[in-house]
């Protein structure tokens, strides 16, 4: 960031969190640790959680069963908690192509994916992607056959939504790790897909 | 919890409401006809939670799909493409 150092003041949001969160310490409702530990939590969530779910779903197929039946489920058997919400996995065919987002907020799968890129949270992608998900789609570099049913998930209320992409084809014999290294954040929502690298 | 009026592939309208207030049904797919595609569970109504009631009996929350060009009359794009919401009871009536 070229700005970065320079003295900017505090917008308002800014200075909104500042005062809360002092003022929750000064009433002993929270401890300046506390709050380090949640933030240092939040920010050890990455996409790699998600891609550890999605490789071995490609290569266990009664983990991928399970997985689609209960996502929230399955993920404890790879010991991630996914605590107070349903994770819903859609998967991706030759048929069917998914995509998540959420026309309300910014809803998104923390605990697999991490803090949601700022595209994500952005009028223009929350409100074109149930209006027109093919143009969106083309934006990202994602050209989705007309034959192939688009299927965009708005993340309303109480779910969250994980897409399980397609293996790429060359990838037979790959280990789950080197799977899992193909699997993008954007991928899990959507607007990608993984793809081998050329040989 | 208040028991589940639609299962699975039953064809629901949303409401065409505009109350006031924090609400998960958005905009967009009001007034609209869908079909279940599960029933995701019962879970506190969030308009009540907003406005620090405890939101309880909880209510059940359904998965809808909408055909996008029955959402937008104009849309570009396969016929097969959906949409899926979640919309909670209380905003569907059987279509």
């Amino acid at each position: 960031m070229k700005d970065q150092g320079k003295y900017r003041p505090l917008s308002y949001f800014q200075l909104m969190e500042v005062t809360l969160r002092e003022l929750l310490v000064e009433k002993g409702l929270l401890t300046d640790e506390q709050v380090q530990r949640e933030v240092a939590e939040m920010t050890a969530r990455t996409p790699e959680r998600g891609a550890r779910v999605v490789s071995r779903a490609w290569m266990d197929p009664s983990f991928k069963k399970d997985l689609l039946q209960d996502g929230t489920k399955a993920c404890e058997q790879l010991g991630l908690e996914i605590p107070a919400l349903k994770l819903v996995v859609v998967e991706n065919t030759p048929q069917v192509h998914n995509a998540i987002v959420c026309t309300l907020c910014s809803c998104y799968p923390r605990v697999l994916l991490g803090l949601p890129p700022d595209w994500y949270k952005s009028r223009n992608y929350r409100s074109r992607m149930v209006r027109e998900p093919r143009a969106v789609l083309a934006e990202f570099g994602l050209m989705i056959d007309e034959k192939t049913q688009i299927r965009v998930h708005d993340s309303t209320a109480d779910m969250r939504y994980l897409v399980l992409p397609m293996r790429p084809a060359g990838t037979d014999g790959w280990s789950e790790e080197r799977l899992a290294a193909l699997v993008t954040r954007d991928s899990m929502i959507g607007v990608a897909v993984p793809r081998a690298p050329r040989a | 919890m208040v028991p589940a009026r639609f299962k699975a592939g039953d064809r629901v309208r949303v409401l065409k409401a505009y109350p006031i207030g924090h609400l998960r049904t958005p905009y967009y797919i009001r007034g609209h006809v869908g079909e279940i595609e599960r029933l995701c569970g019962a879970f506190p109504n969030p308009e009540e939670l907003a406005q620090m009631r405890d939101g309880l009996p909880a209510l059940p929350l359904y998965r809808v799909r909408f055909r996008q060009r029955e959402v937008w009359p104009d849309y570009q794009g396969s016929p097969s493409d959906v949409v899926e919401v979640e919309i909670f009871q209380h905003w569907l009536d059987a279509a």
